[in-house]
Order: C-alpha cells, then sequence, then structure tokens
C-alpha cells in the first residue's frame, strides 16, 4: 500500500478528477518536443555513452554498457572448439527463441527448409511474451499503410530507413491476417471489427490487441505451432559466436550449453539472428521491462563477424515503468492504460502533459516533472508520477479495467493496490533498442549475403524512437520475410571450409587499439547474483 | 537494519530482506539463476513455484517473480514440468467436440477436485475451463484460460494427469481461427494491398523530403 504523504497526493488526484474528465490536455509543438527531449531524454546524456573503437561503428557511440561489450573478448580465445565435429547440419539456423525467431522459423518451416531453433532461455522467453498493449495495422477505411508510414516515421524522428518501414506498415495487415489465422484471439466485436484504440502518437486508432496479454497470446500461439511443425528447438543453448567460411559467408554459430558448459557445432547454410533487445544492460542505470535475456548478444556476435550497426545510440525508456511498490519496480505499465483514458498527473493533482505523446516524449516530460519542476512524488524507493487509473471506470463504466487490462490489475493486486480505486505510480523503465544491426529491405545484412537479422536485434525500422504496436508488429513482419528469403537462399549457398578467423582478427584490432579487458562477451544473462555484483538487480 | 527474513531455499536457510520476491531473495542468497527464470514480470510462467510456511500443513503454488518472502517460507522451484502437449495441424481440425476427446482424452478423467484451480497462480477457474472444454464448448474455454501463462502449476497438481495449458491452448486457437467472427475490414485491405493499391502512394511518400514529411506530420488530423 502507500505511504501516509503518497496518500496526500492521492487526494490531490482525486479532487481535480472530476475537471480532468473529458478534458483533453494540449499536445506540444515540434519545437517543444524537440527543447524537452534535448533537456532530459537519456538518450542526449553525453556522459552515458562512449565511442567504439574497432569494427565497421568505429567512431560512433552506443551506450557505454554495450561499448563495453564490443570491447571485451570472446570465449573462444581460451576455450577451444572443433569445428570439424558437427553437432546440427541444417539450411536455416535461427539465433532466438521469440516471435521474430519463431515467425521466422514457421516460415522457413513452410517453405521446405530443414530450420532449427536455439535459444538461451525457453522458447517464448522473450520480450514478445510480455508486450502488453497491442500490434498495429492500418486496416480500418479511415486508415492507411501511408498514413501508419507517416505516424511511425514522424514519431521517430524522420530517421527510420524508408525500404524497411514500408515493408512494416505494407505488410502490417497481413501480418494480423497470418495471426488471426494460427489463431489468436484478437479483441473483436460481435461484427467482428477488430476493437482498435490509439497508441501514443497513432493518428488513427490502429491499435489491435489480446486484452493486455497480446504479445503473449501471439507468443504462445507460434510457440505452439513451432512445436505442433516439430521444428528442432534446442533450448538453453546461446550462440556464442558465428563460424564463417573461406568465402566470407556465414556458415552457423558455435553454441553453449547453458547448463553444462559444453560447446557444439551448428552449421547452416543460411543464419538469422533473432535476439532481441537488450534492457537487461540496464543502460544509465534504469530498471527494465525486458525479460531475464535481453543482454544484446546478437549485437556482440554479429558486429564481430563485420555487420555494422544502426542507431545503437538511441533507446526506448517506456514512460510508465512501475515507481512503486518496490517488488515490482520497473515492470510495464502498457500504454493501453493511457489509451483506454487514463491520465498522466503530477503531485498536486495536474494533468501536465496529453497522455498520448510519443514514448520519448513523454517519458522525457515525466523525467522533468520528477526534476526540474520538482512535482514527483516520494516514494520510499524513488520517485513518479501518477497514472490515474480511475478515470477508466469512471469514463467507461465499472469492469472495463478487469475486462480491458486484466493483466495490470492483477499484477498490482498482488500487491494489495486496486488501480479501480487508486492511481498508480510511475516512472520511466528501460524497454526498447531503438537501434541494431543494419539490414537492407530484403532482410540480409548488407556485408554477409547468408546472415539476416530480425526483430528487435534489428536497427532502422523505426528510425531513433519506436511507437507501440510496431515493435509485435516488426516482429511477425520481418521474421516472417526473414524466415522465407533465409529458405529461399540456401539454394544459392555453398559452404566453404569453417573457420573462427574473424575472431581472432577482432582481437588482434582490440590489441591495436590498446584495449583490455577482463571481460568476455556476448554477455547472456545478467550478474545478478549478489557475490557477481556488478548490477543490483534487488528492485530490478 | 533492513527488516530480514529466514527464508528455505530447497531446505537451506537463508536470511534474506523482506521486501524481495522469491527470485530476487534467491539472487541475494547468491543463486545464478539459469532454469525457473524468464521474463521476471508475470507473464512468461518459466517460475512456477512451490512452498510452504514452517508450521503450516498448507502446499502453496506461486510465481517466484510476483511473490514476495515471507518468515519460514520453504521454497522448491520448478524449473521445468513434463506437460504434455500434443501436436495437430490447426489448418486440418475443426472446432468440434471430438477433437478434445482425440487430443486430451484425459480431460474425461477429471475428478472434480479442483486442486488445478486451487493452485492456479493467475487465479483463474481452471477446473471450469476443463469442463467448458469437455463439452466442446471452446469459446468458454478460451475465455476463462485467456490470462494462462502455462506455468503449469495446475498440471503438477493434477491426480488425473491432465495438461491443463494444453487444454486451454487448443480452445484459444479454435477459437481464435474458427469461432471467432471474421474482420471483413481487414480481409479486404489484405486484398487492396495485395492487387496494389497502396503501391504508387506508399513510393511517393518514401520519396518527400524530410522538410515536406515534417510539414506532413506536425499537421496531420488526429482521429479523436
Amino acid at each position: 500500500m502507500f505511504t501516509p504523504e503518497m496518500m496526500e497526493s492521492v487526494k490531490k488526484v482525486e479532487a481535480t478528477r472530476p475537471s480532468r474528465i473529458g478534458m483533453e490536455p494540449r499536445r506540444m509543438t515540434a519545437e517543444e518536443k524537440d527543447t524537452l527531449l534535448k533537456a532530459f531524454h537519456p538518450d542526449y546524456r553525453e556522459e552515458a555513452f562512449a565511442e567504439i573503437k574497432i569494427g565497421p561503428n568505429k567512431g560512433q557511440k552506443a551506450p557505454k554498457e554495450l561499448t563495453h561489450l564490443l570491447h571485451s573478448n570472446s570465449r573462444l580465445l581460451t576455450d577451444k572448439v572443433d569445428l570439424d565435429k558437427v553437432d546440427y547440419d541444417v539450411d536455416v539456423l535461427v539465433i532466438g527463441g521469440g516471435g521474430a525467431g519463431s515467425s521466422a522459423a514457421i516460415e522457413a518451416h513452410e517453405a521446405g527448409a530443414k530450420v532449427m531453433i536455439v535459444t538461451k532461455l525457453r522458447i517464448g522467453d522473450a520480450n514478445t511474451m510480455m508486450a502488453e498493449g497491442g500490434i498495429q495495422a492500418a486496416d480500418k477505411a479511415n486508415d492507411s499503410p501511408v498514413q501508419h508510414y507517416l505516424d511511425a516515421f514522424g514519431g521517430g524522428h524522420f530517421a527510420a530507413r524508408p525500404e524497411l518501414l514500408k515493408k512494416l506498415v505494407m505488410e502490417a495487415p497481413d501480418a494480423i491476417q497470418w495471426l488471426n489465422d494460427l489463431g489468436v484471439m484478437f479483441d473483436k466485436d460481435a461484427e467482428g471489427n477488430m476493437m482498435t484504440t490509439h497508441g501514443g502518437g497513432t493518428s488513427r486508432k490502429r491499435m489491435h490487441a489480446c486484452k493486455d496479454y497480446s504479445g503473449a497470446e501471439i507468443m504462445r500461439t507460434l510457440r505452439d505451432e513451432v512445436i505442433n511443425r516439430q521444428i528442432p528447438v534446442v533450448e538453453f543453448t546461446s550462440a556464442v559466436e558465428l563460424i564463417k567460411d573461406d568465402k566470407g559467408q556465414v556458415a552457423g554459430a558455435v553454441l553453449l550449453n547453458m547448463e553444462t558448459g559444453d560447446y557444439m557445432v551448428a552449421r547452416a547454410k543460411t543464419v538469422i539472428i533473432a535476439t532481441g533487445g537488450a534492457g537487461r544492460m540496464h543502460y544509465q542505470g534504469f530498471p527494465t521491462s525486458n525479460h531475464y535475456g535481453a543482454t544484446a548478444d546478437g549485437l556482440v556476435l554479429g558486429y564481430r563477424a563485420g555487420a555494422p550497426l544502426l542507431y545503437q545510440d538511441t533507446i526506448q525508456y517506456h514512460p510508465t515503468g512501475v515507481a512503486y511498490p518496490s517488488q515490482i519496480f520497473g515492470a510495464l505499465v502498457t500504454e493501453k492504460v493511457r489509451s483506454i483514458g487514463a491520465m498522466l498527473v503530477n503531485a498536486d493533482g495536474e494533468a501536465f502533459m496529453h497522455p498520448l505523446e510519443t514514448r520519448d516524449v513523454a517519458a522525457a516530460s515525466i523525467i522533468r516533472e520528477c526534476t526540474e519542476r520538482g512535482k514527483g512524488v516520494k516514494t520510499p524507493i524513488g520517485t513518479g508520477v501518477w497514472l490515474d487509473t480511475p478515470m477508466i471506470e469512471e469514463m467507461s463504466g465499472a469492469g472495463t479495467i478487469e475486462k480491458r487490462i486484466p493483466a495490470m490489475l492483477r499484477m498490482y493486486m498482488n500487491y494489495g493496490i486496486d488501480m479501480r480505486k487508486l492511481p498508480i505510480l510511475v516512472y520511466p523503465t528501460l524497454h526498447y533498442q531503438n537501434g541494431g544491426l543494419e539490414i537492407g529491405g530484403d532482410g540480409f545484412t548488407k556485408v554477409i549475403p547468408n546472415l539476416l537479422v530480425a526483430g528487435e536485434a534489428v536497427g532502422g525500422i523505426h528510425g531513433r524512437n519506436r511507437l507501440m504496436g510496431n515493435s509485435l508488429l516488426d516482429v511477425i513482419v520481418f521474421g516472417r520475410d526473414a524466415g522465407k528469403a533465409a529458405a529461399a537462399r540456401v539454394k544459392e549457398i555453398t559452404l566453404g571450409k569453417m573457420n573462427l578467423d574473424h575472431v581472432q582478427a577482432y582481437a588482434q584490432e582490440l590489441e591495436k587499439a590498446g584495449l583490455h579487458s577482463e571481460d568476455v562477451s556476448p554477455l547472456l544473462l545478467p550478474k545478478y547474483a549478489r557475490h557477481e555484483g556488478t548490477v543490483d538487480s534487488f528492485d530490478k | 537494519m533492513e527488516n530480514m527474513v529466514n527464508v528455505y531455499f530447497f531446505g537451506k536457510k537463508y536470511t534474506v530482506p523482506a521486501d524481495l520476491t522469491i527470485m530476487t531473495a534467491m539472487e541475494y542468497a547468491g543463486y545464478t539463476l539459469k532454469r525457473g527464470c524468464g521474463c521476471r514480470h508475470g507473464f512468461c510462467g518459466a517460475c512456477a513455484t512451490m512452498y510452504r510456511i514452517k508450521g503450516k500443513n498448507e502446499l502453496k503454488t506461486c510465481l517466484a517473480c510476483q511473490t514476495q518472502v515471507q518468515e519460514g517460507m520453504y521454497v522448491a522451484s520448478i524449473p521445468f514440468f513434463p506437460t504434455d502437449k500434443r501436436t495437430y495441424e490447426i489448418d486440418e481440425i475443426r472446432p468440434e467436440q471430438r477433437i478434445m476427446m482425440e487430443l486430451y482424452p484425459e480431460i474425461y478423467s477429471c475428478i472434480g477436485c479442483n486442486a488445478c484451480t486451487k493452485a492456479c497462480t493467475q487465479n483463474l477457474n481452471v477446473m471450469q475451463y476443463i469442463a467448458y472444454a469437455q463439452r466442446g464448448e471452446f469459446e468458454k474455454c478460451a475465455e476463462e484460460s485467456f490470462d494462462c501463462i502455462a506455468c503449469g502449476c495446475c498440471t503438477v497438481r493434477c491426480p488425473a494427469e491432465i495438461s491443463h495449458p494444453m487444454v486451454g491452448l487448443l480452445a484459444r486457437r479454435l477459437t481464435g481461427k474458427y469461432i471467432a467472427p471474421k474482420s471483413e475490414h481487414l480481409a479486404k485491405r489484405v486484398e487492396e494491398i495485395h492487387e496494389g493499391a497502396y503501391d504508387e502512394l506508399i513510393e511517393q511518400i518514401m520519396q518527400k523530403p524530410i522538410t515536406e514529411m515534417e510539414e506532413l506530420y506536425n499537421h496531420r488530423e488526429i482521429e479523436k
């Protein structure tokens, strides 16, 4: 429950609530947003970034923690692996068992390829599973893929790669249809119309949802389909290095059994990196809404093999992470809570912004409220602003919260907070890696002809900020396309002699640059055990 | 001094801060989790856990990431449980009662003990959704089971050896694919795109200079 001081502030929220219902706060102008972002968005804190000293993005910035991983050593400099002993031999190797990896595997299988998934946890232990609010697609009469393009391009600060964004919006309705036909239960009315809402920065109501278990519903359906198709899934096994051949192609990956420590060799004619995001790197000390394995592994693997990154210096902080209580600190409070009517309100009960600005703007605005303006609500573990959830039922009737956002209700009820009666306290949480490995419109990296990337590990689909509901969409669209493209490319690929020369060459580059890290990368799992001591997880 | 409690992980005693969850308390105690830890926010079901409070008889089930530690808690995680999923081709099956009989006949052995419902970490009425499945009422089964995260605690406790999450999942896929009304507007848009109705428009917007895009974006009309 809330402290007496917090309850004092709740009274102010309750006092202003009647006057806020039916009122829509003004949206910020483009200039106001720019000024706000530069002053308060974490991406603009220069001291949190470090220069990458070697490789294709040499001279560019990345979050310090990511740069450190890029400057760390391969496990295979000391641990030796016999590449002649091939444990798995496939057409398509998918690294990662989330939404993108599973979609890719299903499509590659559909195309007749011999495909295998490796994943360091279980299939479905992924950010896809935790996506709550929904998935965008322009499928209503007043909407169009062009309008979707405009919203996403502007919301991403005009930095998205046009050829990627085009695919995202043009293939969105088909992605929804595909999921529907796999048996995903979208929220529909009695006539079959999708119940769609706004997300931050959308100009049309195109957010499709499955209550607030949207990602979970999609992920469990994809997982079920992967299993039905009997696609091999090697769980608790991570890829620790790509293998290349003497023609400069990728030829598979070195795998590590997470439990036994054994190395294995997977040979593959095409490899899809679908390893997801990086929330567990806790950039700038933020808590995260991400799953346990979100440690940017694919970026490290790909970079070491020579694939460039794009927009690796831009991170999404979801404006509404849990600020209180401590047990769920940093967990995601879906944007859908705002889509269905809750306002962001400061300690004095003032609606200080339009609730559906884009995520970067909303996050910066909340940080400003809690710092410069001094209107945050103090808690025993930090500060935050109110998300006025009781408004939802005052506007849309009793039962709305249980029906539309049951996961949120359940999460707070575990700690005795009934969001139907009391507002909840939120603060930005590390949510999404806007950048990643660079790909072309065909899904392949531009430097390695049989290496593909899909999902959150890709950079450039969204630009420098992502709209709600475009990530669930991108894992499906780009996952499917990667699976199809990989399966097609298999026919053109003849593998040469496998080697790990690029790992040695990278180590020499590090040496030349005078970088001597004690650490190995990819990280694989965050160091949360108390004796490991680098990251304090106890309230994350 | 922080408020501490004594908990027992696999029978071994540790003293941990009282405000931690079972999961973070294990990390505080020194465990590097590999199994039994997934999303850490209550959506993936990886951290199914059983516990008993010292001196009490009741055996409880929970998610380690969503449950605060208590004094005297004896904790055992369930890192894996052999839930029995049957495979099928979604395009070949139909939402008919016999499909449950074929794929999950053991649901008809339910003895009505309600242990599944009692074990549910999401507080779902598990026995009820199994009853719906028995009767071929897939839509009701789908609704009732919708919030299932497949942690498997129900399955662990079931004397009839039913794999409840798999039954609910089948009912949901049948509902989503076959029973829920078709979305005409979606089918129409998919067809329009396939016919190339937006090809020219999208190429046009992709070619526009940034200044023009800024103008369009900043002045676009927003649906109320």
